[in-house]
């Protein structure tokens, strides 16, 4: 029998890290962004029904970059915990925080206990009564948790979009004018030459305003309207067409594409 | 891989879209209709409040749900501004009848049901759909039926496949049934529906598709005595609600009070209500 070879745990948890940052890097990206008239979630995205942003309860949104059969899991178990704790107790008891913190935990163990760190990157989002409540968690691939103020950009193209928004965000920014920022930042660092189409975008709001359920996911229609003269609307950008899978030297779509398939 | 503070491995590993099927498998206790003692054939009714009359009926643009407002012990009135018409969702209403406390809870059940399932599939139930979960739901509470606590719910809701106001009735074994036009449930529901038969029509615009609601609780609070009419010197109306293609939306208070005063002028002058025409030989 042939002894192993002595790894040093130092070692295997950086090899994991690096592993699981490298899978993240190869998505596209998403920023969650404050606004005055709530949180905006926008996300590149070029399919209708794998969904990146998604509800969690009445003021938590959930957004998420990696592998899409491993955040569309933790969202999923995300909802049950949230509908369970509001029917057992009560709606106004449910809180993004502590679904941050049972995310952050179940997380950092199955980074340290399993041989395959999860490759997601994930923002809980609570729109609170003005900017100053909002709450935004991002939580890694390791468990550990951030709380955020401002925006978040996760995804390939992260420190790009961290820095362009850094210089262009302000408290002020109504709904509309974050929209346009999200969009205007992700055109610039994404691999279309011009702006993004309408098309290709998922975006939701978390309106502040809204009674009991505000998350309210803009289709096309809406979305071209906020964004006005921003982008292009999707019937003049047929030649953008972008089909999971043979999107040639675009490599940033791991989450949805077929390449890069679950392993059982 | 359970960790204290972390999820539930079930929640990660459960492949329902039913909140009441995880509850059932995971968390049993929290399902509301759980039996008394096994064996008790006793009637339990009279430790509980009654809900009494339920009345839906499809009008031109869609459905209306409406519900008297009180809530009975016996021959003791328990309540009486209760408030027996919920929306289930967007486009959904249940109204119930029987024992408040445990109908209220189905509601509940009933409300989580449908959100979950939207949330988790990204879409809604057809309405269909979503009448058999309510069936489903008031399956669970048939041991408490055999034993005084029943409740029944009356469903409306618009259908935004086929555009048009659809009604579903159950009975307390979970038998469901598509109800065309109109229906009532309840204690003063056979009044209700007898109202009904000579003033409704589905072709009525909504003003006048509130009166004949208004007419038919008003009808079973004539002759049914745990059915309330409206009370006037406290301003409690019955409460009634419309479901279109806009959605659910309570009728307001304002315009309740306007509906009421014109129905109350007209029995004044023949309190038996509007006579419908003999149409003669």
């Amino acid at each position: 029998m042939s002894v192993p070879f002595y790894v040093s745990p130092e070692q295997v948890i950086k090899d994991k890290a690096d592993f699981a940052q490298k899978g993240i890097a190869r998505g596209r990206s998403v920023i969650v962004m404050q606004s005055v008239g709530g949180i905006v979630l926008v996300a590149e995205n070029p399919s209708h029904t794998l969904h990146k942003v998604s509800e969690i309860y009445d003021k938590i949104a959930f957004a998420a970059v990696g592998k899409y059969n491993e955040f569309e899991n933790m969202r999923v178990a995300g909802v049950r915990l949230a509908d369970m704790r509001g029917y057992s107790y009560d709606r106004s008891d449910v809180t993004g925080r502590s679904l941050a913190n049972a995310y952050a935990t179940t997380l950092g163990t199955i980074f340290t206990e399993t041989q395959k760190p999860y490759e997601v990157e994930i923002v809980v989002a609570e729109v609170g009564e003005d900017l100053a409540s909002d709450q935004i968690y991002r939580l890694r691939f390791d468990g550990s948790v951030a709380d955020e103020r401002a925006f978040v950009a996760m995804g390939g193209s992260a420190e790009e979009l961290t820095s362009e928004l850094g210089r262009r965000w302000r408290p002020d920014l109504d709904l509309t004018a974050a929209l346009q920022l999200c969009v205007s930042a992700l055109s610039k660092v994404g691999a279309h030459p011009e702006q993004i189409p309408v098309n290709q975008l998922e975006v939701a709001i978390l309106e502040r305003e809204k009674p009991r359920r505000k998350f309210v996911r803009l289709n096309e229609d809406r979305l071209t309207t906020e964004l006005g003269s921003e982008v292009s609307p999707a019937s003049t950008s047929t030649a953008a067409e972008d089909t999971p899978g043979e999107s040639g030297g675009d490599v940033g779509v791991s989450d949805v594409s077929g390449e890069n398939e679950p392993e059982v | 891989m359970a960790v204290p503070g972390g999820l539930p491995s079930e929640y990660l590993t459960s492949t329902t879209a039913s909140f009441s099927e995880f509850l059932r498998t995971h968390n049993p206790d929290l399902l509301p209709s759980r039996d008394l003692a096994s064996g008790d054939a006793v009637d339990h009714g009279h430790l509980a409040p009654h809900g009494t009359t339920i009345v839906a009926a499809a009008y031109a643009d869609g459905v209306i749900l409406a519900g008297d407002r009180r809530a009975t012990m016996g021959n003791v009135i328990a309540q009486r501004d209760i408030e027996k018409i919920f929306a289930a969702d967007e486009f959904t209403g249940v109204g119930i009848a029987g024992s408040a406390g445990i109908a209220v809870d189905m509601v509940r059940l009933f409300q989580v049901e449908l959100e979950h399932y939207e949330k988790i599939e990204s879409a809604q139930l057809s309405i269909q759909g979503k009448a058999n979960r309510l069936a489903t739901l008031l399956r669970g509470n048939l041991g408490l039926a055999m034993q005084g606590l029943a409740a029944v719910p009356l469903m409306a809701g618009y259908d935004l496949a086929g555009e048009r106001g659809r009604i579903f009735s159950y009975d307390v074994t979970g038998g469901r049934y598509e109800e065309h036009a109109f229906h009532a449930i309840g204690s003063g529901g056979y009044f209700a529906r007898g109202s009904l038969k000579k003033l409704h029509s589905s072709e009525q615009k909504r003003s006048e598709a509130i009166q004949v609601a208004l007419q038919a609780i008003y009808d079973a609070a004539d002759d049914d005595s745990a059915t309330g009419g409206p009370d006037l010197t406290r301003q409690i109306f019955p409460k009634i609600a419309t479901i279109t293609a806009d959605g659910f939306a309570f009728v307001e208070q304002a315009e309740m009070e306007q509906q009421v005063t014109h129905m109350m002028q007209g029995r004044r002058e023949r309190p038996d209500g509007p006579m419908a025409s003999t149409g003669g030989a």
